[in-house]
Parts: C-alpha cells; structure tokens; sequence
C-alpha cells in the first residue's frame, strides 16, 4: 500500500521550502526520526534550523514514535512566541 | 481563559475576567512590540502560530500554573497577525489572595510559552527580515 502523510510547515520551515505543507511517503513502521531523515535530505536547507521538532496530533513527539496516516503532522522550528 | 486572536487585546475585559472577591493581588503582563533588536530598528513583527496546539500548550501552562499556585482566576491571550510596534502582543493576568504568588505565577507563565508553546514571530526591518530563534 502506498501511502502518504502530510506534514504541516510554520516560520522558518514555510519560508525555507515554499510550501505550508509537505507530502512525505509514509513506509512501513516509520517513526518521527525517519520523517526529519528524508525531510533532511528532500530540503537540505532544513538541516541548519537550531532545533526542529515534530508534533503528532498537536502534540510534541519524540523521535522513535511511529507515524500512521491519520496523523496530523507538523515541523515545530524554535518557537519564539510572546 | 486561553485564546490566540487576531483583535488587539482587550485589557478592560481581561482584567474583568480576573476580578474575584477573594483576589487581595491581581498580576497583568503585556508583551509589547519593540521598536529595535540589538539596536537594529524593526518596522514591525508578524506572528505566525499553529492554533491548534498553541492552545492546549497554552492551556497545559495555565494547568501548571494552578497546580503550583493557588489561582483564583488565569488569563491569557496571545495575538497573532501582523503588530506595529507599540501593539500588545500577548496578555498573562493571574488573580490571587497574595501578590508573591500572583508575580511568580505570572512570570512562570511568560517564561513557558516563550520555551513551549508553537507561535513564532519574524522581525521585519526597514532592511530586512528575520524569524527570531531559528538562526538557519
């Protein structure tokens, strides 16, 4: 079955790729570390963001957590809010 | 009360909503836009948040709050959009029986959202731009 998941972008991300979201091809058992690896090597640009998170479902993921299609997926660069 | 707007920010309602009887300290911080960074004079900022979450990272700061504290009333409202400088940016008000609590409450508040909740703001210059944090 080949699927995807869509990974919302915000800030530094947005302005880096072009886009507000991004289709990433979701393989089996794939975890968060593995989305950053291939959106690392889709937009090297990303790579020299300070810290860049993942959000699953709104909330902060850690990087061995897997993905399924339903998610809601977002990149979280550094937040600089207030 | 949490919420991210893109009105101004009400302080009259804000501080309605902290009124309380038992309140002997009420606490209000407003973040405001500056008109430079490390002397560089900025224009204007434009806030960017991922509502969703902003929210419940917001909510679960207030819910810590009211775990270390003893609140008798929260508020706290995040702006988003385009604000010139002068602009209210963000709104923390605490309500309390005493003001040591109501000030260390407040400032807790202020100092998480800036560490976790997913707003991000880009400082535009009159020669140039940048979002604050990243350093790509």
């Amino acid at each position: 079955m080949n699927t995807t998941v869509l990974v919302l972008l915000f800030g530094i991300t947005r302005d880096l790729t072009g886009q507000s979201a991004v289709s990433v091809p979701l393989s089996e058992g794939m975890r968060v570390g593995d989305l950053l690896t291939h959106l690392h090597l889709q937009y090297p640009e990303l790579a020299g963001i300070r810290s860049l998170l993942v959000a699953v479902n709104g909330e902060y993921a850690e990087r061995d957590q897997a993905l399924g299609s339903n998610d809601e997926i977002a990149l979280i660069p550094p937040v600089s809010g207030g | 009360m949490v919420a991210i707007t893109t009105d101004p920010i009400d302080v009259t309602s804000a501080l309605e909503h902290l009124h309380s009887g038992q309140a002997g300290a009420i606490d209000l911080f407003l973040g405001v836009v500056r008109d430079n960074t490390k002397d560089r004079p900025v224009d204007r900022l434009e806030y960017e948040a991922y509502d969703r979450m902003a929210i419940s990272e917001m909510q679960k700061i207030a819910d810590e709050a009211n775990r270390r504290w003893p609140l008798l009333r929260h508020v706290i409202i995040h702006r988003k959009g385009t604000l010139q400088t002068g602009e209210m940016a963000v709104l923390i008000g605490v309500a309390t029986a005493h003001r040591a609590d109501a000030f260390e409450a407040c400032r807790y508040i202020i100092d998480t959202i800036k560490e976790t909740v997913p707003i991000w703001k880009k400082e535009v210059f009159t020669d140039g731009e940048v979002w604050v944090n990243a350093h790509p």
